[in-house]
């Protein structure tokens, strides 16, 4: 029963209400750092980290709160835990938090953030909003790095550069070169690469939700019109 | 009734903003020590890549000087002056340096000159606003355009020599960015004319003295 909800959640956050693809939330950061891979792969942990943390403290206080004042307590909860990942990027992160600069303490005023503390933590279990937190912002967090390296790629011809700045002095060489001499389609790496690229994602995910409801239709289609006979009539018992 | 519940959810709230605000300063002073290091650390590498002597006789960093805005720094604020001693003697200094009319707004740089008035290094301080695979070929992540200007001198480019090429020029443009350059090599030749003429002023012993007086800008 648990794990079924528990899936659920995980079917909802990637992918059947997800929140960049479905509730189109978040978008500032999402168009703004997705300009390659690394970057957006830093900000989606960070927000992940955030919205699965501030999902926990809410359901953690939610009995604490009235209605009156749930809003300035969930806004307090989310703003300490956006502090805190701040500091720790600036601290073990540098020359990420140097990139990713205002949109760190911008996740604070993401959307999903808060929605996700009013509209489910703040009427849920601890731990179940820790999990609705987490795929929630993973389900995020994949459609920035999903946009990050589509753009990196058509931008530049190669995909993982500069992962050192997120993984240490060992991750340098992980720079796959996926097209030898390319000549860079500037579009791609700005702004409204972000949104053509953003909107590609969105038709194919309706494409795939469509065929998806195509072949259940049609799997299901003979058993409605088979011969089966069903007996109406007599003793069924 | 309604003061009742004012004063409770106000007592709410309050401890709310005690916890929220301890767990915040506690993280702040957990990483505090670490960040003035990475601070401290980065500067002193972006000083290093433009002025790469090995025996320097301290941290860069550490031998700022303030001076007063110029025209041919770019600079409208008073800027910074780092000077690199070897031996106790006076080996070079690093200039920070506006290029003001970049593609995107202004373009600050760091210029590390020689005695001799020979550059040793510029780097482009991020962030910059220049076009992406166009105009930011000037970071030396991206090309190796900047070090072009390492060696490079007053007594060895001649004034109409310090231009791009199309401009008739010495230094290459990138294709499809001419603003972008002209802008840093313009920036670099006035750097350079500001070290000929204030040199003595600069590596003078009593100029550190005479000149910490003004206080940089906050937000410098």
């Amino acid at each position: 029963m648990l794990t079924d909800n528990l899936k659920k959640l995980a079917q909802e956050g990637l992918w059947r209400n997800n929140p960049a693809l479905v509730q189109v939330l978040g978008l500032c950061p999402l168009l703004a750092v997705s300009s390659s891979l690394v970057n957006a792969l830093a900000l989606g942990l960070a927000t992940m980290a955030v919205l699965a943390l501030s999902n926990l403290g809410v359901s953690l206080i939610r009995n604490l709160t009235s209605d009156a004042i749930r809003l300035p307590t969930f806004v307090m909860i989310i703003a300490a835990f956006t502090t805190c990942i701040e500091f720790l990027m600036h601290a073990f992160t540098y020359e990420l938090y140097l990139i990713l600069g205002i949109f760190i303490p911008l996740i604070v005023t993401n959307c999903i953030v808060l929605g996700r503390a009013d509209a489910f933590a703040s009427k849920n279990k601890p731990l179940v909003a820790l999990w609705d937190g987490l795929m929630m912002g993973l389900g995020f967090g994949l459609v920035l790095v999903a946009l990050g390296a589509m753009r990196e790629l058509l931008g530049t011809g190669a995909v993982m550069a500069n992962m050192h700045l997120l993984f240490g002095p060992g991750a340098e060489s992980w720079r796959l070169e996926l097209v030898a001499d390319y000549k860079g389609f500037l579009v791609a790496v700005l702004p409204p690469g972000a949104f053509i690229m953003l909107g590609l994602l969105l038709a194919l995910k309706n494409v795939i939700d469509a065929r998806v409801t195509a072949l259940k239709a049609r799997h299901q289609a003979p058993l409605q019109r088979g011969s089966k006979r069903v007996r109406t009539t007599g003793d069924i018992a | 009734m309604i003061t009742a519940a004012m004063v409770k959810h106000s007592a709410i709230l309050a401890a709310f903003a005690v916890v929220t605000t301890g767990v915040v300063v506690l993280t702040a002073n957990a990483t505090k020590s670490q960040i003035d290091h990475n601070r401290s650390a980065h500067l002193e590498q972006r000083l290093r890549a433009v002025f790469p002597q090995p025996q320097l006789d301290e941290q860069l960093a550490q031998q700022a000087q303030v001076v007063a805005p110029s025209p041919l720094l770019g600079t409208k604020k008073p800027s910074l002056v780092y000077i690199a001693h070897q031996d106790q003697e006076n080996a070079g200094v690093i200039l920070e340096v506006v290029a003001p009319e970049g593609y995107g707004g202004a373009i600050n740089l760091l210029v590390g000159v020689d005695l001799q008035g020979t550059i040793t290094g510029v780097r482009v301080v991020p962030p910059h606003a220049e076009t992406p695979g166009l105009g930011d070929a000037i970071e030396v992540k991206k090309s190796g355009w900047i070090k072009g200007f390492n060696g490079k001198s007053l007594a060895n480019t001649s004034t109409a020599q310090w231009a791009v090429k199309k401009d008739g020029g010495k230094f290459d443009s990138f294709t499809g960015a001419t603003i972008t350059p002209r802008a840093v090599v313009n920036a670099v030749h006035g750097a350079l004319q500001y070290f000929a003429n204030e040199q003595h002023r600069l590596l003078a012993p009593e100029a550190i003295d005479s000149t910490l007086g003004e206080a940089p800008d906050a937000d410098g």
